[in-house]
């Protein structure tokens, strides 16, 4: 008999589930100093979570932060207007790395609600970590099984 | 050694006092819940926090307050001597642009020093124990050709081999140009070097206000220098030069227009090779170090390396100073220093259980008597105000954190003075660090000087005790000197 993933949500995830061990994806920095994360399918996520599935979150989240980090025209404009102002206009405005972090915290809580948290894993937004890993929780699987 | 054994006893007063504390501790326990700390406040590196959090500076700030000292009264006597005349008899931008300029260095001085120059948080436990187990691993039997060592992981960034070292204080492979300030005891990241002029490390963040600040100061020094001189010459047609030598000070910017001119020009040349002032004494990048070396971080163009510097995104912080400590956010790993215990055992619960405070005396007796076995002088002298020793008790505990100001009076308060420690000013969590050495070790230091308060170890029952303290080789010696402590306490 199949559990409706529906029922397995992330708040009861975070409050009963016990953690039976965390994984973490390293940064890859053979790009050069780019905050990029090594996309490669850990080992202990294969019974949990589809690789492809996996892979293109990381791939998306990667790109994310090479938005971030983008030097360009905007980037640019951003930082004299900056400059000129003596830097107070960040007393009003967020610079262009938080807004993205922004959109990177709100890509993390949607993809953990849809996808992971179903599946008993939970992604912690890297930031977190001082974007050096992505922490991916595994939970155990008890709650799964018992009757709802 | 002052143990407090010769101050009159205050008896084994463990129960009453006790619950007095006990309901005490409840109380306070209560007000904590209702103020939550900030995360500055258990931050396990060598800075000062000022303003709840929102500015962060090295521990040495001396040097920064000349430096504002110099510019305040070198600009003051400017504008004090020079500009009347100047105004009146050439023209009123000059004392304009003189304060555009000097509010302009003073704003980046201050944004130099104040903010965080790019600290990298410290690992988790979970992720520090993850490291450990991939290190092991790549440990395994050697196979052939070349590995490098097993603290080392080598990546290849534009073609040129770069390698990560493993950070013992921070636990961390550091990223690229990252490294490790020993005075302020964090990985910074594009770690350029440790400015005490400014007070605080340069690293990625800061960076462009540094190179700004030094920038616009040799501005300044020489507009100041320029003008005082036109001054003088333009007062000695009238006065006579050395009448009005006297009534301007030269003397006060020449030198420093050199030194700053100079340290321009060296960040210039920096700025336009993308290289930081580690990279370059250490000549990482040099031909002489190798035919085929070349610094694989710059842009190619010298326009494209200097809009990159001063121009592109800054990176916000990862450290979040002003953030809430969550009850269930993993701490990291601090280097041979009790704050992070601190904190968990705040958080663990704490009813002061009479069994609880006379387990907790048995443990502070046993240790107590560790530092008369090994007995290690540094930790009396500590720089913290040491214990007014009011009770004997209480003086084993005081000589292990020797900067907690002040612990309660009676002993057997220690088990529930876990909390009341945490209540402590957070710069005496700084002061551990003035008893490990500050190059990283892999080890952690001596064991007594780890030792915030065994009476922990009764709380946060998940806290390996054996990491701190390791009671099986002492047994019988402690039973024997335990005995004899509360023989002593109780006459």
């Amino acid at each position: 008999m199949l559990y409706p993933t529906q029922t397995h949500s992330l708040q009861e995830l975070q409050q009963q589930a016990a953690v039976a061990s965390k994984v973490y994806v390293q940064r890859d920095y053979n790009s050069g100093k780019i905050c990029k994360f090594q996309t490669k399918f850990p080992s202990e996520l294969e019974s949990r979570v589809d690789k492809q599935q996996f892979e293109e979150t990381m791939q998306t989240l990667n790109n994310l932060y090479a938005e971030a980090e983008k030097i360009g025209g905007k980037s640019y404009l951003e930082g004299c207007l900056a400059c000129m102002t003596a830097y107070t206009i960040f007393l009003c405005m967020e610079t262009h790395y938080e807004k993205v972090l922004k959109k990177i915290a709100r890509f993390v809580k949607e993809q953990n609600e849809k996808i992971y948290a179903p599946l008993g894993l939970l992604l912690t937004d890297p930031i977190e970590r001082g974007l050096r890993v992505v922490e991916i929780t595994i939970f155990e699987d008890r709650s799964i099984g018992s009757g709802r | 050694m002052h143990l407090g054994l010769d101050e009159p006893a205050r008896e084994c007063q463990y129960n009453p006092i006790c619950t007095r504390n006990s309901s005490s501790m409840e109380t306070s326990g209560h007000k904590k819940k209702r103020t939550p700390r900030r995360k500055w406040q258990i931050f396990p590196g060598r800075n000062r926090f000022y303003c709840n959090g929102r500015v962060m500076m090295a521990r040495q700030t001396g040097v920064f307050y000349l430096t504002l000292i110099l510019i305040m009264v070198t600009s003051g006597l400017f504008f004090a001597f020079d500009c009347p005349f100047l105004a009146s008899n050439l023209t009123p931008a000059i004392p304009v642009i003189g304060g555009v300029l000097f509010v302009f260095v003073l704003g980046m001085l201050f944004r130099a020093s104040f903010s965080d120059p790019g600290v990298l948080p410290r690992a988790t436990p979970d992720e520090a124990a993850d490291l450990e187990r991939q290190i092991d691993a790549s440990n395994g039997p050697s196979g052939p050709g070349y590995r490098p060592p097993p603290r080392i992981r080598e990546v290849v960034i534009n073609g040129q081999t770069v390698k990560l070292k493993y950070c013992f204080t921070c636990k961390i492979f550091r990223p690229p140009r990252a490294s490790h300030c020993s005075l302020c005891d964090n990985c910074v990241e594009r770690f350029d070097h440790h400015c005490p002029w400014v007070g605080n490390c340069v690293g990625k963040r800061n960076y462009r206000f540094f190179y700004l600040f030094i920038l616009s100061l040799s501005f300044l020094t020489v507009f100041i220098f320029a003008f005082v001189i036109t001054h003088v010459i333009l007062r000695s047609n009238r006065t006579g030069f050395l009448s009005a030598l006297k009534d301007s000070p030269v003397l006060v910017c020449f030198f420093s227009v050199w030194s700053i001119m100079g340290l321009s020009g060296f960040h210039t040349y920096l700025i336009s090779s993308n290289q930081t002032t580690n990279e370059d004494i250490k000549g990482s990048w040099s031909t002489k170090r190798a035919k085929d070396n070349y610094n694989p971080y710059s842009y190619g163009n010298i326009l494209t390396n200097c809009c990159a510097a001063l121009c592109g995104p800054l990176p916000p912080s990862l450290i979040d100073r002003r953030g809430f400590i969550q009850p269930d956010t993993p701490q990291p790993v601090s280097h041979s220093n009790g704050s992070s215990m601190y904190n968990s055992t705040q958080l663990q619960s704490h009813m002061c259980d009479q069994e609880h405070c006379i387990q907790s005396t048995k443990f502070v007796l046993q240790a107590a008597a560790t530092p008369l076995l090994h007995s290690d002088p540094v930790m009396m002298g500590g720089e913290g105000p040491t214990l007014p020793g009011k009770s004997s008790l209480g003086g084993p505990c005081a000589s292990l954190t020797p900067s907690q100001p002040s612990l309660p009076s009676s002993m057997p308060g220690l088990g529930c003075a876990g909390d009341m420690l945490t209540l402590r000013d957070p710069d005496t969590h700084c002061h551990h660090h003035h008893f490990v050495s500050p190059e990283e070790t892999p080890s952690p230091g001596p064991m007594p000087l780890t030792l915030p308060c065994p009476a922990h170890m009764t709380h946060g029952g998940h806290m390996n005790p054996a990491q701190l303290y390791d009671p099986a080789s002492q047994d019988s010696l402690h039973e024997d000197s335990v005995r004899g402590l509360v023989k002593l306490s109780s006459v």
